[in-house]
């Protein structure tokens, strides 16, 4: 494949992918920031939404579009309202000391991904894409002195692929407006800013505790919704997400949102392009070598704030 | 052969007198009514659960079909199943448990080959018979040890031997393969590229997916411009994703495909997205949909494992087989009676006389037993060829076009495992 063709596939391969990873990384994020807690489970999170996006379609039956829209709703608040009980019956006891919620949430991994096992079993299940038209893109080249336009082989996208990114900024952008216009918002950078001056200012802390949890883990769940009509429902899809998003999270600084964005961006395109110009191992590769620098080098990330 | 089948007729006639006993007298008249216990290396959990569920219901057709008829040695055989969770590590600790703890009087069934790789050594250090079903080279390479046997499903060595002049002659000669990144794909890498070259092809690129991967469109902006035939062999819990990607990247103007099935076991052809393999080939160790020439032993085959005519489970059209290996299970269950019978096995203590008898086997006609169609154990390489397949897509259904003689798989050994101690 030319260089010009290979480079737009690549850009858009890695742009889905910076898309989904922004989306599990900013909840992921979201939760280091406001509760500082390091939430191991939160690839399971991931999974759990994929999971429960094929049995709502499966349950909906009709057309792929409608069970797909269904499953877009139902699947984050199901993960939601399970992340919220998980920090109301376990994280909440724990006073939310860092070492101990990092073995907690170790714990919940392995609980969340064999109850996945035991009841939906060991096999990837696809689920249908509301819609799904191949589009082969064009490209130019110079023809006798003139630009020409030609559809080289295997330049092509997905419209499904390309709503993913849509809906990856649409979302992005909501979770901002959320952060930085609303009251909850407001509330939740009051936690994060000072825990205990919140809580004497009345803040229902614990609550809004419980609420970060479960919007990081729904977060992450609708990530998984939009990825799975492309890569299938399976209990050990989690694993991957979750490195990813700690890799974002690190290189963006922990707790930083725009950090995070940025690094998924940076992260989900250079493993695509990398990866369709070398190797994806060697994407991952790279992309640990820079956290290993980027912790050597400014710890607190790219965008994050050295705290005292 | 005549002492075989005599031998079959005598317990048709045991079974038949003993299906009027109670089912408690059914094995009174063995040397023990202890059961023969075969220990199930199953891939629950992992990479390889598609096949191991599949696996799982040949197996137990097979054996509840064994038992039916009196067992071995008029003794019931009891399967002792454990997950290996298609891991090396794991599989070499199911052996040994199935040697220490279980008390098995046989190891049987892996698929995966590097769980193969991994498992085989211990159970050569225990001396545990081992029958694997796994279609990898590593049997016949000499890799492992006298007391691992691959009787029921061919390897891929000679399966690409037999491709080869097809490819080449139907599809084209300038090549580009796509293989899971592990032992089994590596063998396909290495025999297959030999084997075409020696038809006057060449191999223009290699492209080799980990078998856990997810996505798959950014491997293929490597396969070069003039590829002439694409082949394909791809496992794992996304292989569905795998043709569909595939599908996606080419559009209209694809090379000729050429595929081993197992890019395609446990999926249904019919599914969204994979309209485009219509006109392209499989390989298939047997048939998936049922052909209108099926013998009456395949037809029985594929009913008593209750799989429909497409090739998906009776009770779930969706749950499709993993059909062109699962058969393995079956001919190597048989296998296992047919050598515990010919060396009157009575327990661990005639391990060694059972691999013996099994590398005697030798030639094995079409039948119940071998509902793929005949096969021929080469008792010096522990290894078992027989017929390929070769189907291709039409109306979303395969159909059979190539068959291969099994003269046309074989291959100089590359072992001697007789020469080996016991």
């Amino acid at each position: 494949m030319d260089l010009g063709p290979y480079l737009l596939l690549a850009i858009l391969e890695g742009a889905v992918m910076a898309s989904v990873l922004a989306l599990t990384a900013v909840g992921l994020s979201l939760v280091f920031g406001v509760m500082r807690v390091v939430n191991i489970a939160h690839g399971e999170f991931f999974m759990l939404g994929a999971v429960l996006a094929w049995y709502v379609t499966q349950m909906v039956g009709g057309p792929p579009s409608l069970g797909f829209g269904v499953a877009l709703v139902v699947a984050p608040l199901i993960v939601g309202a399970i992340a919220v009980a998980a920090d109301m019956t376990v994280l909440k006891r724990l006073d939310y000391d860092p070492e101990r919620t990092i073995v907690a949430t170790i714990g919940l991994l392995y609980i969340i991904q064999q109850l996945t096992l035991m009841g939906y079993g060991p096999e990837a299940r696809p689920v249908e894409p509301p819609f799904n038209t191949r589009l082969a893109l064009p490209w130019f080249e110079v023809r006798d002195g003139a630009l020409a336009l030609y559809w080289p082989w295997g330049l092509s996208t997905t419209s499904y692929k390309l709503a993913v990114i849509g809906a990856g900024i649409a979302v992005l952008l909501g979770v901002w407006a959320m952060m930085a216009r609303s009251q909850m918002g407001l509330v939740m950078r009051a936690v994060q800013a000072d825990r205990d001056m919140a809580l004497a200012f009345g803040i229902p802390v614990e609550r809004v505790y419980a609420m970060v949890f479960g919007l990081g883990a729904a977060l992450a769940a609708l990530a998984a919704v939009l990825i799975v009509p492309i890569s299938q429902a399976h209990y050990l899809m989690g694993a991957d997400p979750l490195l990813l998003a700690f890799t974002v999270v690190i290189i963006g600084g922990l707790g930083s949102l725009p950090g995070t964005v940025v690094a998924a961006i940076l992260i989900g395109l250079s493993d695509g392009i990398i990866s369709v110009f070398f190797s994806p191992t060697l994407a991952k590769i790279l992309a640990t070598l820079l956290v290993a620098l980027v912790l050597v080098f400014r710890p607190q990330g790219l965008f994050g704030v050295r705290s005292a | 052969m005549t002492r075989k089948l005599s031998r079959r007729g005598a317990l048709t006639t045991l079974a038949g007198g003993a299906a009027a006993l109670p089912l408690w007298a059914r094995y009174t008249h063995a040397q023990t009514a202890e059961p023969i216990k075969v220990g199930f290396q199953v891939h629950r959990t992992g990479i390889g659960a598609a096949y191991g569920r599949w696996y799982d219901r040949t197996t137990d057709a097979a054996v509840k079909l064994i038992n039916e008829g009196g067992g071995i040695n008029g003794r019931e055989v009891a399967m002792i199943a454990e997950d290996d969770g298609t891991n090396p590590k794991r599989g070499a600790e199911v052996v040994e448990k199935f040697a220490n703890q279980h008390g098995c009087d046989v190891a049987y069934g892996t698929l995966f080959s590097h769980v193969v790789i991994g498992s085989a050594p211990r159970a050569g250090e225990l001396k545990l018979p081992y029958f694997v079903v796994s279609e990898g080279h590593h049997v016949a390479s000499g890799m492992l040890n006298r007391y691992t046997l691959q009787p029921g499903i061919t390897d891929v060595r000679s399966q690409v031997l037999a491709m080869a002049p097809f490819v080449a002659e139907n599809l084209g000669k300038k090549v580009t393969m796509i293989f899971a990144d592990f032992a089994f794909g590596h063998d396909h890498r290495d025999y297959f590229t030999k084997a075409i070259e020696a038809q006057g092809g060449e191999v223009l690129a290699h492209i080799a997916i980990p078998p856990n991967e997810t996505s798959f469109t950014r491997y293929f902006p490597k396969i070069p411009r003039d590829t002439e035939v694409l082949y394909h062999v791809m496992v794992g819990p996304s292989v569905l994703t795998f043709v569909k990607e595939l599908g996606e990247f080419f559009g209209p103007s694809a090379p000729a495909l050429f595929g081993f099935i197992d890019s395609l076991e446990a999926v249904d052809i019919a599914s969204p997205g994979l309209e485009f393999l219509e006109g392209t080939y499989f390989w298939e160790g047997m048939c998936r949909d049922a052909q209108p020439d099926e013998t009456e032993d395949e037809a029985f085959y594929r009913a008593t494992v209750g799989v429909d005519a497409h090739g998906a489970a009776v009770e779930d059209p969706q749950d499709v087989s993993t059909y062109g290996h699962m058969f393995g299970c079956w001919v190597t269950m048989h296998a296992i009676k047919a050598g515990m019978e010919a060396a009157g096995y009575r327990g661990p203590q005639d391990r060694a006389a059972l691999i013996e008898a099994v590398e005697a086997m030798g030639d094995m006609p079409h039948s119940r037993a071998y509902p793929q169609g005949p096969m021929r154990f080469n008792g010096r390489t522990h290894q078992v060829f027989g017929q390929q397949y070769i189907s291709r897509v039409e109306n979303g259904r395969l159909v059979r076009v190539h068959t291969t003689a099994i003269d046309e798989s074989l291959y100089p050994d590359e072992v001697d495992y007789t020469q080996q101690p016991l």
